[in-house]
């Protein structure tokens, strides 16, 4: 299944829920103000690379070159366009939107 | 094959739809709008599944008194989801604990799951909804 998660790691536990609930082989896809916790340097940087081995990570591109990140995001996760948004929409059978 | 089964299989396609709550009662509308489509959902036969996950547990609580705050207290509408044969309800046991809560402070019967329950009862769902 493909998780959606559209809110800061430092504004709400979004992230937290879903990284305890995640289960390997599913999808992550950072949007919105999600996307801060797909770059270099935070707190929760750590904690992605230490997911990235059972979850493929990926993050909207537009939504961070918006808010400054772009280049900026960790190793390991993929950028998509939003015709690659549907995509992951599309490939996974269930989609869960934390917000 | 009976003609009985052959018409089953080619009557409306059951789905299984998940409703996510993940916020406090009265703060924000999102509780009570779920338990609208919930009610919605359920007029049309579906397989329904509601999950109580972080403040969404604080939903479930008994003893909710809103006249104070001028709402309608709407968590009576729990205890009536089984006449709409809605008995599917799941609870996040780390977010009752992190709460101080146990199963017994909820108003109505509930399976307690753990993360991966969890996450492995989001990924068999057709349809997830959340709020």
């Amino acid at each position: 299944m493909l998780h959606i998660i559209n809110k800061s790691p430092f504004d709400t536990n979004a992230l937290d829920t879903c990284l305890r609930m995640a289960q390997p082989g599913h999808a992550l896809l950072l949007i919105e103000d999600g996307v801060y916790a797909a770059t270099q340097g935070s707190a929760v940087a750590q904690r992605m690379r230490d997911v990235g081995g059972k979850l493929s990570l990926f993050v909207l591109q537009p939504d961070l070159e918006a808010r400054g990140m772009n280049g900026k995001q960790l190793d390991g996760i993929t950028l998509v366009d939003y015709a690659g948004f549907v995509d992951l929409v599309e490939k996974y059978d269930t989609s869960q939107s934390w917000l | 094959m009976s003609e009985q089964e052959t018409t089953a299989v080619s009557g409306p396609k059951v789905k299984k739809f998940m409703f996510v709550n993940r916020k406090a009662p009265y703060g924000t509308i999102y509780a009570l709008e779920s338990l609208e489509v919930v009610l919605i959902t359920a007029t049309f036969d579906q397989d329904v599944s509601l999950v109580f996950i972080d403040d969404g547990v604080y939903e479930l609580l008994k003893g909710q008194q809103t006249k104070g705050i001028g709402i309608k207290n709407f968590s009576p509408s729990y205890r009536a989801l089984e006449g709409y044969d809605i008995e599917k309800l799941y609870v996040d046991q780390a977010s009752l604990t992190r709460r101080g809560l146990t199963e017994a402070d909820l108003l109505v019967p509930v399976e307690v799951l753990d993360d991966q329950q969890m996450g492995e009862l989001m990924a068999q769902q057709d349809v997830i909804l959340s709020f």
